[in-house]
């Protein structure tokens, strides 16, 4: 029985048909490229220098590109990580050896009948909540007809005419270093449905593999209105649906693994005219990086076109994003509209919901990121701040922890976006898998505020709870680390080293004041680092310049 | 007598309330009835028994092993198969499985209430490791990892799954002439057609190859050819019985149903398949009644037994083009019913003539997309090619038939842009005005009868090359499937044809869910119809000579 399923798997794992000999045409199939890990839009920018306004060759386009006007709408599919595939009990989990994840029905066996799991519904409506949609309370499922061998029923299951959330919006702010400034881009619509499986090409070219472990994994895809103007823009719209999807829980959003993939529509336009220019997709976009550059390579390019009176070149038409050569390259000519011959799915209910159930959905919603950089901004954070630590759900669920047990806001701030951070990137740890808690995080900056311990203590303990955990209090108690604030004690040492030390008391008296730091040194030594620095200095500076006695 | 014949074991899920007698008696292979000779009711209508319940006493009474039961079907099966041809593929466990079940009745253990029951089944319905072809060339040889989920309730139960029946492929036809593999002829006349699209398990059970077989019934496909064979056809209500392992044909018609040689029979199998079933969820949660509860037994019928019942005959049904000895067939039957104490009155459905394009162009749509996944890549018969557009057009274009391509043609055509609006959505507003109609009908009356086809079984080849006959023969029953509603057929009467005459078949149609009530009046409408024997010549004939 099994080998019917997988009849020529048998005597060739992963190929299907090891005899298929269908070519590959020019650069039509792609493979997703294995990479680092995600990084946000922001980050990433930091580290890019390529700029097309910076090509040599071009050395009057920025001039140029004033005159005109890019017109940026993006198609995202959003990968959600439910237990099981949309319309089956098989689970998915990103590299897993092909066509281990499958069954009847997401091999699309005669036979075989979809049922909807139910929290693809759920993941849709907090979306498109989240994205302040409208939800549609019946919705339903249609096919959407077209053959490809990574399309296992010959139709994928989607949503034509009556997506579950239409016409929203999502807000976010633009990186300081980029200019800052709050948008708001529209979406036009949040449609589900389920994903393709993955070609794998041979080597030679004379033989391609199917695996379907992908196929009938659930996604949304969600189209923005075309209100993004460059390719910064684009990449932080990206970068927000990444965050939101993160905050909600619903999915990974990875880039690299494709768990979030991005196609971009663009056209240019000189300023003031009203009619749109020839719309160019482009594909292949596996960073937030590779977003905003690929759509400012192609900006250059079609303005460079039509000021050159070459309008007429930018055809409509799929063009792939080329990372090596950091330029978008054609992919295929648009033949017309295809025709994907949409039609009710007739294996599967209609999807309604009621007010309630949405109510419910609504009332669990977490903070979202646009609400939770307006209270951090409220908080007196800077912008910087406020992205810096909003950007990662789980940095500002540490944060709002830290602050929750009465951290200062400012120096709560400080610390994870300065020593914290730092630690975590040399020891590459996320914020989770540090073992200072929230909780002493508080208390050692409580400590310092209240003097109990000099802040060079406090560092010296963050970075002993940050590698073994343990509490401030344990810490300070073990080392005995408590400040020492008695001025009789300091003065008491204060008197030792200078007994210790009188040539260079009586050097100091004889004018050399700058020793005045080799003493306060010295007596630091003394305390272990626990005098109370301000209290030191006075009482040393008395004792120098006091009358020898 | 009675008191010894008391079933020693229990019974689990059937009850076996009518009590029937049984004579010890050897095996004749070619008799019309080798297992149960009633000494209660008259042999001229003896057809009207449940070979299950019969095959049950005599496992459990120790009158005949299964595999005595099995090798006399089988062997009749041997000796009427190269005649009508209905098996695609005969199961060699069968005997093996009997075998079992003996060693079991011996051990006491309890059995199914289906066990040593033979089941044909049809062969776009999958069975796990066994051929599943839909009829198609494109899965010639494919065998599924899985049973469906009426097969797997089958087997669960006992019954024995004897083979996979032929069919017009993947069950676009009305004659079975359009199987990739082979035509199966009518056992009461085999230069004519069985019907179709479920012709092989008709025909099956028509000639006792099998006790009973399930069919797909997508706009007729059960009804008609129970008509054409003298059996009774059930076509449970849209959601009644799971769709899990039936090859799509048209995705919101189709439904599995059942054939047997009485209606109690066709309704235990009903009763052994119905139910939700998560794997389905356009399967009804609607709870599944006991069917089988209210047959009443011929000897304690009161004179009027379906007295206050309110019958519709559909006028339009009985219009010009339908066979005038279908007709008298079918008032006859209305008489019949008039004098079991029902009240007959004709009821129009305007848009009855409606139904076929509507049907036509909906199944076609949702076929064209069905048949989608038989590409040659992951399954089923590939060809050779050196690109991609290449395998596929060739591979489907050498393994589907001449009629699974026009129906793909028509449907992809009939859902392309600029076209939807015209054929498609427009269809969907007749079958909802199909639907409404129908409502209003039995909103008025408990059941509606009608023909179950124009005509009696037609000459193979007679319609082949006018698609637009054969379709035009789908008018009574298509309109059931738009509206989603359970029907019953079962023989009624003869015309002219043939050695000992045709099958006309009766057909019934109820409300949503009630197939209880077409049950109870067809038992009581088999069992009091005189004169009418539904025993196929061929086996009644001398096949062996
Ligand atoms: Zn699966």
């Amino acid at each position: 029985m099994a080998s019917t399923v997988f009849r020529s798997l048998q005597s060739f794992p992963f190929c299907l048909h090891p005899t298929t000999l269908f070519r590959r045409k020019n650069g039509i199939f792609y493979c997703t490229i294995k990479g680092k890990h995600s990084q946000t839009a922001t980050q990433e920018k930091q580290t890019s220098n390529v700029k097309v306004s910076s090509h040599p060759a071009i050395k009057t386009l920025d001039k140029i590109l004033k005159d005109y006007e890019a017109i940026i709408g993006i198609e995202t599919h959003v990968q959600l990580s439910t237990l099981t595939k949309a319309f089956c009990n098989c689970p998915y989990n990103y590299g897993s050896p092909p066509n281990t994840s499958v069954c009847p029905v997401c091999m699309g066996l005669p036979g075989a009948l979809p049922v909807l799991n139910s929290k693809v519904i759920d993941s849709a409506i907090k979306v498109g909540l989240a994205l302040n949609c409208k939800l549609s309370l019946n919705s339903k499922f249609d096919r959407k007809q077209y053959f490809y061998p990574d399309l296992p029923k010959g139709y994928q299951i989607s949503q034509f005419d009556i997506p579950i959330a239409t016409g929203g919006f999502i807000d976010l702010d633009l990186p300081v270093e980029f200019g800052g400034g709050h948008r708001r881009f529209g979406i036009t619509r949040v449609h589900m449905e389920e994903d393709a499986g993955k070609l794998l090409h041979s080597d030679s070219g004379s033989y391609s593999q199917v695996d379907l472990n992908r196929a009938g994994v659930p996604l949304l895809e969600i189209v923005s209105e075309p209100d993004m103007r460059n390719g910064i823009e684009a990449a932080e719209y990206a970068a927000e649906l990444q965050r939101l999807v993160r905050y909600l829980g619903v999915g990974n959003g990875n880039m690299q693994e494709g768990s979030l993939r991005c196609d971009v529509n663009i056209s240019i336009r000189p300023i003031g005219q009203s009619q749109f220019g020839t719309k160019v997709e482009i594909k292949n976009l596996n960073s937030f990086s590779s977003v905003s550059r690929a759509i400012d390579f192609e900006i250059s390019r079609q303005v460079q076109l039509h000021s050159q009176g070459q309008g007429d070149q930018i055809v409509q038409e799929t063009r792939l994003w080329e990372e090596g050569a950091q330029k978008t390259v054609t992919m295929r000519k648009k033949e017309g509209l295809a025709d994907y011959r949409y039609f009710p799915e007739p294996d599967l209910p209609g999807v309604i919901l009621t007010d309630e159930y949405v109510k419910d959905i609504h009332n669990s919603l977490p903070e979202l990121p646009e609400i939770k950089r307006r209270r951090y901004e409220k908080m007196g954070l800077s912008m910087q701040d406020v992205l810096f630590l909003a950007n990662d759900i789980n940095v500002a669920k540490y944060f709002d922890a830290t602050i929750a047990k009465g951290a200062d806001v400012k120096l709560a701030a400080n610390w994870i976006m300065g020593d914290i951070a730092a630690y975590m990137k040399n020891e590459k740890l996320t914020i989770d898998e540090i073992k200072l808690t929230p909780q002493e995080l508080a208390e050692l900056i409580a400590s310092i505020k209240a003097g109990t311990i000099s802040g060079k203590i406090g560092k010296e303990i963050l970075f002993e709870l940050l590698a073994k955990g343990g509490t401030v209090k344990g810490i300070i108690e073990e080392k005995d680390l408590v400040q020492i604030i008695d001025p009789a004690e300091i003065e008491k040492m204060v008197d030792k080293v200078l007994l210790d030390n009188p040539k260079q008391l009586e050097q100091y008296r004889g004018g050399k004041t700058k020793l005045q730091g080799y003493f306060a040194g010295q007596v630091m030594k003394a305390s272990k680092g626990k005098a109370n620095p301000g209290l030191l200095n006075k009482i040393l500076l008395e004792k120098l310049n006091a009358k020898s006695s | 007598m009675l008191s010894s014949l008391q079933p020693p074991r229990t019974l689990s899920r059937f009850p076996s309330k009518p009590i029937y007698l049984f004579r010890k008696t050897s095996l004749k292979p070619l008799s019309s009835q080798p297992i149960t000779n009633s000494t209660l009711t008259d042999q001229s209508q003896s057809q009207t028994h449940s070979q299950i319940l019969s095959i049950r006493h005599s496992l459990l009474c120790g009158q005949l092993t299964a595999t005595q039961l099995v090798e006399s079907f089988l062997t009749r099966l041997r000796q009427t198969e190269p005649h009508l041809r209905s098996f695609l593929h005969v199961s060699d466990t069968v005997l093996r499985q009997a075998n079992e079940l003996d060693e079991k009745i011996k051990r006491n253990e309890e059995v199914g209430p289906l066990a040593g029951v033979l089941v044909g089944v049809k062969d776009n319905i999958c069975t796990a490791g066994m051929p599943s072809t839909g009829g198609s060339r494109i899965l010639e040889g494919y065998q599924p990892p899985f049973d469906a989920t009426a097969v797997r309730k089958i087997k669960e139960l006992g019954g024995i799954v004897v083979g996979k029946t032929n069919l017009d492929e993947f069950g676009m036809g009305s004659t079975t002439e359009g199987s990739a593999f082979q035509v199966t002829a009518n056992p009461w006349d085999v230069s004519r057609v069985p019907g179709g699209s479920s012709g092989g398990s008709a025909a099956a059970v028509s000639a006792r190859q099998c006790v009973v077989s399930l069919g797909s019934d997508t706009g007729g496909s059960v009804r008609q050819p129970a008509s054409f064979c003298g059996v009774v056809g059930l076509k449970p209500t849209y959601g009644r019985v799971s769709r899990f392992g039936l090859m799509a044909y048209a995705s919101s018609l189709d439904v599995i149903g059942c054939f047997g040689s009485s209606v109690e029979d066709a309704g235990i199998l009903l009763q052994a398949i119905s139910g939700h079933d998560k794997l389905d969820a356009t399967s009804s949660k609607q709870e599944v009644p006991d069917f089988t509860s209210q047959f009443i037994s011929l000897n304690l019928l009161e004179s009027k037994p379906l007295k206050g019942l309110r019958i519709g005959l559909i006028r339009e049904t009985l219009d010009d083009g339908v066979d005038s000895g279908v007709n008298s067939a079918i008032r006859g039957a209305a008489s019949h019913l008039e004098e079991l104490g029902c009240s007959v009155s004709e009821v129009s459905l305007p848009s009855f003539s409606l139904g076929l394009p509507a049907y036509y162009i909906l199944a076609s749509s949702e076929s064209s997309s069905n048949l989608s996944r038989y590409d040659g890549v992951r399954y089923g018969n590939q060809v050779t090619a050196d690109e991609l557009n290449a395998l596929y057009g060739d591979s489907r274009a050498k393994g589907f038939g001449h009629e699974v391509k026009m129906r793909i043609l028509m449907g992809t055509y009939a859902l392309s842009a600029g076209y939807y609006d015209a054929y498609y959505k427009r269809a969907q507003q007749v079958r909802t005005i199909i639907q409404k109609s129908f409502k209003a009908a039995l909103d008025e009356h408990d059941i509606l009868i009608s023909p179950a086809a124009p005509s009696a079984a037609y000459k193979i080849g007679e319609k082949k090359n006018d698609p637009l006959a054969m379709y035009a023969g789908d008018i009574m029953t298509v309109n059931v499937n738009l509206a989603g509603l359970p029907a019953l057929v079962l023989p009624c009467g003869f015309v002219d044809g043939g050695s000992a005459g045709l099958p006309v078949g009766l057909q019934m149609i109820g409300a949503p869910f009630d197939e209880e009530k077409l049950l109870k009046v067809g038992h009581v409408f088999e069992q009091t119809l005189q004169n009418c024997r539904f025993v196929p010549p061929i086996i009644t004939d001398d096949v062996a000579s």
